[in-house]
């Protein structure tokens, strides 16, 4: 078949995707390429058309070193790409002022609910819910869906777009280590900052200013309830009580799944939760075989007293003159005997016990363990080899948890560009799905389809429920109802049926001789890690049907070598 | 692992030798049909989410304390007569109301209740408890994977089907998560690839899975073509409901009209996952009538359309529900009920032993709540799954079934006939 009678869409898909002109049907990349295009695939989400080249031309070491300085790069697209989402940037306290259903509205909701209680049908429900959204809608800019919506869009639009391809791939690391789940309440509200303020300034840093971010972070302290936390035998309540109540019937009155949260006449509880001092250790620190036993649990949480959220309840009040939700100590709330956490003393007092509790957990060796098996298994493979682990953690300890020495000393390792973890890791939907737009040079106007199709494939971005995260290990993503929507998705993102996402049509098709030089230009351009000999049969017997390029091009984003990384 | 064991078989009849190409195909779907898909005894779990007030489900009017504790929520007893009054069950324990659909499977004897069932975990936040009951790990949050899971661990099958487990989920839940095959299915129309990909693409994409013998995905893939090919020979889609079988509309209906379809089509379903919301009443719960009223009706008209539809098939199924937590004995300031301890479960299906409420009541006086506010759990829920699972489906270790907690014979709740 000669070039002349390739139809239209093939040639410009063809164009589109950068596709040199081969003469050959070599498929294999040349050899100092397969290191690039591992690097690309691990220390970012794949690559795009030209970005082996790009690589070459800098010097594979150069261009590692430049990821692993994410500041010194400029990302003046992706900001700007950003800067159309009318919710990314705003405080929490705008979200809640703006995008949350006021009082009143919540109020009307729930009795209009209760009225047409018996028997009401899920249509009437939600003809109140749209009469009310109508009714209240002058006073808000947008409903709490568009947060949502808005916050996995920035995610997707960054993960596709930066230039900072590995400073993406750690806040991704850091938001999943340190989960907050956006249906809890009013975490959809605080997350932004929380990703904005919390985890990216910290991301590169030491681990302890992280953790201690995290630590008096809004999202976190409402997702692991420790905001909630309190002497059982503290003064009277008041003015706290009160905010907990009121932001209690401000969850209540939101949409979504149920919550941990305080609820109106549940007022009278108070005292210790255990939760986030149970979860810094087994989750964010020591790890759940830590040595740690119950009482160092109750006794961190003790030391946690007092640690909560100023500005929230009036925040869910939706008055003007709003705070944002900030971290507050009270004293009053605080247990002040002495307490003894993991064999060590610490004398009563106020806030620096806790401050103290995270000094005394990020230097922990089973903390230095645990964040440098859980950066290896990201980088290397889900088994990472011991050595390894050992070396990163010997870095970490050496370097007081700098975060950035210990990512370089195993992405630096002859065991990152080992042969047996080339390809050994499978991808997340995200980055399944990422690496996907990114081979295809697709233009992505809204996201939102996008992050859908993630969250068919199982993983809801900011919708994980539990404080583990998500999984970084194969097994988690490999599924019959997730693979299925990872080939609808390839084959749909190929044919341009996935809303936002375009191939863009420009230029004139560069020039491919027959189908089979076609597919080996696709192949390459896609996976230029390789094809197996089966998936290269497959495709060829594809070509000679005829010449369709999506149809060849989605062949080879379903296939198993492009579910790998 | 079951998926190897799966391969094994397929490789040991000699039909692995032969994998490429469409025939052979058909012939590893054929013997997968034959064997695999014979009629099974099946699990139906129904995860009530967001804590369902067991008190006002089956009402304990027998207790003094009972209206006095629920003074604008509680259900008249049956012994006034009146036609809002709860149904009575058994001289003490009331059904409410709206749940009518399902009194004659407690009077033919294929309805149980549970009472006072829950975990030994204190939590009362929705977020924690669902994630321990769905685990089966009270007060573990590290578990990985989820009891139903392990279910299919504990009991590997050679000729299991790609639909041996599946949630009527978007995604898989925490109580099928783990590394056992299982199918989520939120629609069983979605679940194909595009039509307009044609043959030859699905082929394809076949051929591709099938070669990549060295690969995990080999195994997945081969598993969802076989699905794939399985819904569309099995066809569940026309089996329509028997008469008489009226799902009600809206989601929870539609969730088991589409297990009840995957049953008679005899796809080899062992463990299926569904979820109805909306039990979180703090305010405005109602009594007769209500949000609470509201649910009820919902699930209830479900469970009698799907017992109906399966007719005889009732026999080899067993339904259990499950909610993370019960309410607060005591209404609250605004009507309604706050989070609380124990609550109830029904248990339904032919070999149930029905027509009762199993399980030992706490009580209702201060001195016998939980933290002096709650119904005390007195039936831990891995004794009730523990039972179902072992009598029901044949799993014989339940230690690898709920770590750290073996449930034995002695503390089942005697909810299926021996």
């Amino acid at each position: 078949m000669k070039v002349a009678t390739l139809p239209r869409a093939a040639c410009l898909l063809l164009s589109a995707l950068g596709v040199p002109p081969l003469e050959s049907a070599v498929i294999e990349p040349p050899a100092q390429d397969a290191a690039i295009v591992h690097a690309l695939n691990r220390l970012g989400y794949g690559p795009r058309p030209g970005d082996v080249a790009r690589v070459r031309d800098v010097g594979l070491d150069k261009w590692v070193d430049s990821q692993l300085h994410p500041d010194r790069l400029s990302d003046k697209d992706v900001e700007a790409r950003i800067a159309t989402l009318r919710t990314a940037g705003l405080s929490s306290a705008d979200l809640i002022k703006h995008y949350q259903l006021p009082p009143a509205a919540r109020k009307e909701f729930a009795e209009r609910k209760a009225a047409i209680g018996e028997g009401a049908t899920e249509e009437a429900v939600r003809q109140i819910r749209r009469d009310v959204a109508q009714k209240y809608g002058g006073d808000m800019e947008g409903g709490a869906r568009q947060v949502v919506d808005e916050l996995q869009q920035a995610k997707v639009v960054r993960a596709i777009y930066s230039e900072r391809q590995l400073g993406e791939v750690m806040v991704d690391f850091w938001m999943n280590h340190f989960n907050v789940y956006a249906d809890k309440g009013q975490d959809k509200f605080l997350l932004g900052e929380f990703e904005r303020r919390t985890i990216r300034p910290h991301a590169w840093g030491k681990f302890e200013d992280l953790l201690r971010a995290t630590a008096e972070s809004p999202a976190m302290l409402f997702y692991l309830d420790n905001w909630l936390s309190s002497d059982p035998n503290a003064p009277a309540p008041g003015s706290r009580l009160e905010r907990s109540r009121r932001f209690g019937q401000a969850a209540h009155g939101a949409a979504g799944p149920p919550t941990s949260m305080t609820k109106p006449g549940q007022d009278k509880r108070r005292g210790l939760n255990e939760n986030y001092a149970r979860e810094i250790m087994e989750l964010h620190t020591l790890g759940v075989d830590g040595g740690y036993t119950q009482t160092d649990v109750t006794e961190i949480a003790r030391c946690f007293t007092g640690w909560t959220i100023n500005g929230l309840g009036r925040g869910a009040q939706g008055r003007r003159d709003d705070p944002d939700p900030e971290f507050a100590f009270v004293a009053r709330l605080h247990d002040k005997r002495d307490k003894t956490v993991l064999g060590q003393r610490i004398r009563g007092g106020g806030k620096e016990e806790g401050d103290e509790v995270i000094h005394i957990l990020a230097t922990q060796p089973a903390t230095a363990r645990l964040i440098s098996l859980k950066l290896a298994r990201r980088f290397v493979s889900d088994a990472p080899p011991a050595t390894l682990v050992d070396r990163a953690a010997e870095t970490f300890r050496r370097t007081d948890g700098d975060i950035r020495a210990v990512l370089t000393t195993i992405v630096t390792s002859p065991e990152f560009q080992a042969p047996e973890a080339r390809s050994a890791k499978v991808k997340t939907p995200l980055e399944f799905v990422v690496s996907s737009v990114r081979a295809v040079g697709a233009d992505v106007s809204s996201a939102s389809d996008l992050a859908r199709r993630i969250a068919s494939m199982g993983m809801p971005l900011y919708r994980q429920q539990p404080p583990t995260g998500y999984k970084d290990t194969a097994e988690a993503w490999i599924s019959t109802g997730s693979l299925l929507a990872r080939l609808n998705f390839a084959l749909d993102l190929s044919a341009g049926k996935v809303s936002g996402a375009a191939v863009p049509a420009q230029g004139v098709a560069a020039a491919a001789r027959d189908s089979r030089a076609l597919a080996d230009a696709l192949a390459l351009r896609l996976v230029p890690s390789g094809l197996s000999q089966q998936t290269r049969q497959t495709i060829d017997a594809e070509a000679a049907t005829g010449l369709n390029p999506a149809r060849i091009a989605g062949l080879i984003l379903g296939s198993p070598e492009f579910q790998r990384k | 692992m079951p998926t190897t064991s799966r391969r094994v078989f397929l490789k040991s009849s000699g039909l692995a030798l032969v994998s490429f190409g469409a025939v052979p195909a058909v012939f590893a779907r054929a013997a997968l049909a034959a064997d695999g898909a014979r009629r099974r005894k099946t699990v139906v779990v129904v995860f009530q989410r967001g804590a369902c007030d067991g008190l006002n489900v089956v009402v304990p009017y027998g207790e003094a304390s009972y209206r006095a504790l629920r003074p604008t929520i509680a259900l008249p007893s049956p012994k006034g007569g009146g036609r809002d009054a709860a149904l009575d069950l058994d001289g003490f324990f009331g059904l409410h109301p709206a749940l009518e659909p399902v009194l004659p499977f407690w009077r033919d004897g294929s309805l149980a209740a549970v009472h006072a069932v829950g975990s030994p975990d204190a939590t009362r936040s929705h977020f924690d408890a669902q994630d321990f009951m769905e685990s089966g790990t009270p007060g573990r949050k590290a578990t990985e994977d989820g009891w139903m899971n392990r279910c299919l661990q504990a009991n590997p099958d050679g000729q299991a089907t790609p639909f041996r487990a599946v949630a009527m989920t978007p995604n898989l839940p925490r109580s099928l998560a783990g590394r056992a095959p299982a199918v989520a299915l939120p629609s069983i129309r979605g679940f194909d690839l595009r039509a307009s990909a044609g043959a030859a693409v699905a082929r394809g994409f076949e051929d591709m899975y099938a070669g990549a013998v060295q690969d995990t995905l080999h195994g997945t893939g081969q598993e969802t073509f076989d699905a794939v090919q399985f819904l569309k020979k099995t066809d569940p889609s026309r089996y329509i409901p028997a008469p008489g079988a009226l799902y009600p509309r809206g989601g929870y209906g539609e969730s088991l009209r589409q297990v009840a379809q995957l049953l008679r089509a005899d796809v080899g379903l062992e463990l299926a996952f569904t979820e109805i919301g909306g039990w979180d009443h703090h305010a405005a719960e109602g009594a007769v009538q209500g949000q609470l009223a509201g649910r009820l009706r919902e699930l209830g008209a479900a469970l009698a359309a799907f017992h109906k539809d399966l007719g005889s098939r009732m026999e080899d199924v067993v339904v259990v529900t499950l909610t993370e937590f019960g309410r607060t004995v005591r209404e609250n300031g605004n009507r309604g009920t706050d989070h609380g301890h124990a609550s109830v479960s029904f248990v339904l299906g032919g070999p149930v032993s029905g027509g009762k409420v199993h399980g030992r009541w706490p009580g209702l006086r201060s001195e016998q709540l939980y933290e002096g506010r709650d119904l005390a759990v007195t039936t831990d829920f891995r004794d009730l799954l523990g039972e179902v699972v072992a009598r029901h489906l044949g799993v014989r270790d339940l230690a690898a079934v709920f770590p750290g907690y073996e449930p034995r014979p002695e503390r089942f709740p005697g909810v299926l006939r021996s």
